[in-house]
């Protein structure tokens, strides 16, 4: 009996190494566990059925040390990640029976390094959402509490790792939806720098914004995980090489919380309690934590809602019922788009692109989209500003624990506010990363909380070190 | 104000059919989020102009003009995925 429990992606890796288990009955363990428990969890939308054929494959190659560096390891992919012959349907009606004709790069570099994919991961359609409730396949539940929400949009990939039904998994991030789940999950979730890992075969939703990146029960896997995926790739022409670690990290490093930022309503008592707590923590471990200015980030939230419909509204034009995905008749070709638009796309898809269509429309260009592109690049100035005096800049990954299912299914503009503190690494393309910070004792139930550290571009490797020493690994 | 006017035709433009309970919950729903995204006009900071190219903005990235792949190699997959197809071609109904 394998202890998934206290299992991680490098201890496997080093189990498997010895000869401790076999990635076949490591694979197993993990296909057991989900038949146990996953009836009730629903993070999987589909449990792939050459599970134990790659196990198979991978412990061949670790027999032979031709075995990469995740030879044998089990994730799980959210299901906007191409993987070639497999289906994938954003969790959409509009591509329910689609199978990616092609890899992923990412899908690409987990193979090349010999990972073992256990099934694909439920999750908002098209990653619209903050709740895994928009899914067209029903909702996943969170693991900690199962009348909650796991978060989302990769709330299938964050409630599969917190369950113990995946080592880790891949999730991805246009508005916090990589960190936002691992928040309300109690898992570690990296939103890398926009550009360094690349987009090709990641099912578009807001292009500017979209990055793919790890769900993990640690900061060193997430970093592992990370190293695996990243990389310029001439298939994705806004990828970056990522300029990397500076020197070692010798100074006393900065930790800024933008008081201004925190100031808004609607902070849970106890998340601000438990944040006040981490910044202590950073305190006693010699951190210098101090207070940042960052006078245009409240508008995130703002510019996020008006950038990421426009480019909704452009990526889903692609969805015409012709080239793939549903296909409904109607009296004539233009009436095919009608019809296939209006029945493979669910509400919150449908409100986005009617939303970013809006804010694209020649009467209004002006008045949104021009003035929140103004407005993003104030922020970034703000940023960067605020990067010559801190190494990090601090906040809670979300203003409250996770809420009940259906608590905020009719009022969209509720459920948007939960991304205040996300959205600006993402209109920023900065790196931030969440990690598990505590509870919120509810009744019989312990509703995980998450801090959120942000720090400048490419300095990834500041964030795995401050996770690091934050969780004490 | 979004009225159920404007919802039709941002359906319209959207090529979305809507029933017509949902025109009125979209506009509802809709006319709060445009209220809300409002507060941009509020910003103010430096001139709004775009990171220039110097300071590690945005550029073209332009690839070579030549053949990546022979022709034909990927044509049987993408045409397997349309749903409506007929002899290796996708089929449309008459568009005039």
């Amino acid at each position: 009996m394998i202890d998934l429990k206290n299992l991680t992606v490098s201890k496997a890796r080093g189990h498997l190494m010895k000869g401790d288990f076999t990635a076949v009955q490591l694979a197993q363990s993990y296909l057991d566990k989900i038949q146990d428990t996953d009836q009730d969890i629903k993070a999987y939308l589909e449990i792939f059925s050459d599970v134990l054929s790659q196990a198979e494959e991978a412990d061949r190659k670790i027999a032979k040390k031709e075995g990469g560096l995740l030879a044998g390891i089990p994730l799980a992919v959210k299901d906007n990640i191409l993987i070639k012959g497999r289906k994938c349907s954003a969790a959409s009606k509009m591509l329910a029976d689609y199978a990616a004709p092609y890899d992923s790069t990412v899908a690409r570099k987990l193979k090349d390094a010999g990972a073992v994919f256990l099934g694909r991961t439920n999750m908002d359609e098209f990653a619209m959402g903050g709740s895994t409730e928009n899914s067209a396949f029903g909702p996943t539940k969170n693991p900690r509490d199962l009348s909650r929400v796991p978060g989302g949009s990769s709330g299938g990939s964050a409630a599969a790792v917190a369950s113990e039904q995946a080592l880790a998994s891949l999730g991805s991030d246009t508005g916090g939806s990589v960190r936002q789940p691992a928040s309300f999950c109690g898992v570690v979730g990296l939103k890398p720098t926009y550009g360094t890992v690349s987009r090709y075969g990641l099912i578009a939703m807001g292009s500017s914004l979209d990055v793919i990146g790890p769900i993990t029960k640690t900061v060193a896997d997430a970093e592992i995980i990370f190293n695996a995926v990243k990389g310029k790739d001439a298939m994705d022409s806004a990828s970056i090489e990522v300029s990397g670690a500076g020197a070692a990290v010798q100074q006393k490093l900065k930790i800024g919380i933008p008081a201004g930022l925190m100031d808004t309503d609607g902070i849970d008592e106890t998340t601000l309690k438990n944040f006040n707590e981490s910044a202590e923590k950073f305190k006693s471990m010699g951190y210098e934590v101090k207070n940042v200015d960052l006078p245009n980030a409240k508008y995130s939230l703002a510019v996020y809602y008006i950038i990421m419909p426009a480019e909704v509204s452009s990526n889903l034009a692609r969805f015409d019922g012709v080239k793939y995905g549903l296909h409904i008749s109607g009296k004539d070709a233009i009436d095919d788009y009608f019809m296939t638009r209006g029945g493979g796309f669910g509400r919150e898809a449908r409100r986005r692109i009617m939303l970013g269509t809006y804010v694209l429309s020649s009467g209004y260009y002006d008045a949104y989209y021009n003035k929140a592109n103004q407005v993003r690049n104030f922020i970034k100035n703000d940023y960067k500003e605020a990067f010559k005096n801190v190494d990090f800049v601090m906040t809670p990954t979300v203003p409250a624990p996770a809420w009940k299912i259906g608590e905020k299914s009719n009022n969209p503009l509720e459920m948007y506010l939960a991304d205040i503190f996300t959205t600006p690494a993402n209109i920023t393309g900065l790196p931030a990363m969440s990690v598990p910070s505590g509870f919120k004792n509810m009744g019989d139930k312990n509703l995980p909380l998450g801090i959120q550290l942000m720090s400048d571009y490419g300095r990834e490797d500041i964030l795995f070190k401050a996770g690091k020493d934050f969780l004490e690994e | 104000m979004i009225e159920i006017k404007d919802i039709e035709k941002l359906a319209e433009l959207s090529r979305i059919n809507i029933s017509n309970e949902e025109k009125e919950v979209f506009a509802g729903e809709i006319g709060s989020i445009l209220n809300y995204v409002d507060q941009i006009k509020l910003a103010t900071g430096e001139a709004g102009r775009a990171i220039s190219l110097e300071e590690g903005g945005f550029k073209n990235v332009f690839r070579k003009d030549d053949n990546c792949h022979d022709s034909g190699e990927f044509s049987k997959d993408l045409i397997e995925s349309a749903p409506e197809k007929e002899n290796g071609y996708i089929k449309v109904k008459k568009i005039l």
